[in-house]
């Protein structure tokens, strides 16, 4: 049984084809990558995936299970976490402030605990506490975890959105173009952050422009161009691809580029 | 931990405060009665906040649901000589299963489109009372809403015993939304604020998270009406107006949307800045508007938010350079 298998996932917005008759495998724990030009559908491809879309055609699995129809947030029970290709975090809050909630789909506290102040209640807000700070730890981030989110760096703010997403317990987490718009430097950070959270047995599934970020850390590569797959390999494989080359950057080879 | 205490020390100067205000004006009614109106509002406002500023919906029907909660009391007490207390609690009751039915349909839509759906839903309520002679008195209102009952030796006869009666409500209103907004629950509220499709993301389910701080938000509203109606003891339609639900909005704003003092300061402010202008009533607007543009502009977290914002960047400028980034030992999560 594949960990995640999507089969011949189809998603239509109009008249446009985002997403053409996919079919793809994640291995767990593994780093799987998407590349492709912009438009070619990758985004919608992760909002099919975690259920933002529901597919025109097609089909989702987690473990054996379809899941194609499930809501958003019980995937994320299941331990499907993403980030965004723009970060939504709560700029006015703290660091800590902001990744204290993504442990609260592990707990149960509900508006009785809330109002009286339950044990249960006092016990899972110190575990969420916990959890985000061990979170921040994991990505480097826990001596600031006091500050206001409006004052860090871009590139803060991408691992923060990782630390949110590492806060709920995940599987396997989806990120969305983490390294654009940052430079090249911290680049190389984020890729040992992404090779530290598969180590810790977590696949990771990344969309990302920069190829040698890509080729040196990937499993797997999946090629979309406007919506449809048209390569699949090691990154060695999808280097010396003439389909892939000839579409994706017109004739260069990819090592090359970037 | 300073902090904490100096917090601490104004809550119990207020409190204080508001305890021995009647003894200052014991023999002023219309100050007492002025003051436990605001604290009445002040409840309404209390709720909407919790809808709009944390959950981030912007409800425009709570005057509608404040006015189911006036005339259930009203007609419950005068119609069926109800006792007062299972009426209160009947209005509250019936505001919030109200409030649950509109909000199923209310919350399939969004943003604006929420604001402007419970627009309609507060004004259907309106036309509702106001048509509805049979059951409401119509445009007559209703008349002779008698005061609470006593409960053993404490009767509520006097403006002072009202004015604890109601300043009880609000405290335990209060305490109840600061519960409410410091816990994992509010913090759930917050992140369907800050982003919708993140808070899913994260696996909250933001439909009946929405939901159910929708029907808290409006159970505030009902029994806010519901003290209303018993003490001015005569309710007509225009509690169900949308001029009603504007001026808890401008409170709202005013004050500090999303902050856990500024439906407080907010409608109190106004409740007494209307006293003054009262001579000027036609062109009391003519302030109010111009303060409250400057407001959204300059302060969009209202006076309350405008505060901590300013205390905020005084205490950065304080620190040196290199630590920017200042790290004191968590304070409130940590408590066990
Ligand atoms: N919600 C939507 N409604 C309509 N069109 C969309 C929507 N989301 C994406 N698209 C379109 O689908 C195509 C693929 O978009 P996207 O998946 O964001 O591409 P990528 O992430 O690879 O840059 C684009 O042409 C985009 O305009
Ligand atoms: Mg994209």
């Amino acid at each position: 049984m594949a960990f995640i298998e999507v089969k011949g996932i189809t998603k239509k917005f109009g008249g446009l084809t985002a997403v053409d008759n996919v079919d793809f495998e994640i291995e767990q724990g593994k780093i799987t990558a998407i590349i492709g030009p912009n438009g070619a559908g990758k985004s919608t491809f992760f909002n099919l995936i975690n259920g933002f879309h529901k597919p025109t055609s097609g089909r989702v699995f987690f473990e054996g299970r379809d899941i194609t129809k499930l809501p958003v947030h019980l995937g994320a029970r299941l331990g499907i976490a993403r980030t965004f290709q723009t970060t939504h975090l709560f700029e006015q809050s703290t660091v800590i402030d902001n990744v204290i909630v993504g442990h609260r789909l592990r707990t149960k506290s509900k508006l009785f605990d809330a109002v009286f102040r339950t044990k249960r209640e006092k016990q899972e807000e110190h575990n969420a506490y916990q959890k985000a700070m061990e979170s921040l730890e994991f990505v480097g981030m826990e001596k600031i975890a006091q500050v206001p989110v409006s004052t860090i760096t871009q590139e803060e703010k991408k691992r923060l959105a990782i630390a949110l997403a590492l806060a709920t317990d995940p599987k396997v987490m989806f990120l969305d173009e983490p390294a654009a718009g940052i430079n090249p430097d911290e680049t190389e950070g984020l890729a040992q952050l992404m090779k530290k959270l598969a180590a810790s047995g977590i696949t990771i599934c990344t969309i990302e422009h920069k190829m040698q970020m890509i080729m040196g850390m990937a499993d797997k590569i999946m090629v979309l161009n406007q919506g449809a797959k048209i390569a699949e390999g090691t990154p060695n494989e999808i280097k010396n691809n003439p389909v892939v080359i000839e579409a994706y950057l017109g004739g260069e080879p990819i090592a090359e580029a970037n | 931990m300073g902090k904490i205490l100096n917090q601490r020390t104004v809550i119990a100067v207020l409190v204080i405060f508001a305890l021995v205000f009647p003894l200052i004006y014991a023999d002023n009614r219309y100050v007492l009665h002025v003051m436990t109106i605001g604290f009445i509002f002040a409840i309404s406002v209390y709720g909407m906040n919790l809808i709009a500023g944390f959950t981030g919906q912007l409800s425009l029907a709570h005057a509608g649901f404040f006015a189911i909660g006036a005339y259930t009391l009203g007609i419950l007490t005068t119609r069926n000589e109800m006792n007062f207390w299972l009426a209160l609690l009947l209005a509250v009751l019936l505001t919030s299963a109200a409030g649950l039915v509109l909000g199923l349909i209310a919350l399939r839509t969004k943003e604006h489109f929420f604001a402007i759906y419970t627009l309609i839903v507060g004004y259907l309520i309106y036309l509702l009372i106001d048509k509805w002679d049979g059951l409401t008195g119509g445009v007559r209102g209703l008349i002779g809403i008698p005061i609470p009952d006593p409960i053993g030796p404490l009767t509520f006869e006097s403006a002072t015993s009202m004015y604890y009666l109601v300043l009880a409500f609000l405290l335990l209103s209060i305490f109840i939304s600061v519960r409410i907004v410091r816990s994992l629950t509010g913090r759930t509220y917050i992140a369907i604020r800050n982003s919708e499709e993140l808070a899913q993301t994260l696996g909250i389910n933001t439909r009946i998270n929405k939901l159910v701080s929708f029907v808290i938000s409006v159970a505030y509203a009902g029994l806010a009406g519901a003290l209303y109606a018993s003490l001015t003891r005569f309710i007509g339609p225009d509690v169900a107006s949308t001029n009603m639900v504007f001026n808890f909005l401008m409170y709202l704003i005013v004050g500090g949307i999303g902050t856990l003092s500024g439906p407080l300061v907010g409608t109190m402010l106004f409740i007494w800045l209307e006293q003054f202008l009262r001579s000027y009533q036609e062109y009391h607007l003519l302030i109010f508007g111009p303060i409250l543009v400057l407001m959204v502009i300059f302060f969009p977290t209202g006076i309350v938010g405008g505060f901590y914002k300013i205390k905020a960047k005084l205490q950065h400028k304080k620190l040196p350079k290199e630590s920017k980034y200042f790290n004191p030992v968590p304070e409130k999560s940590t408590e066990k």
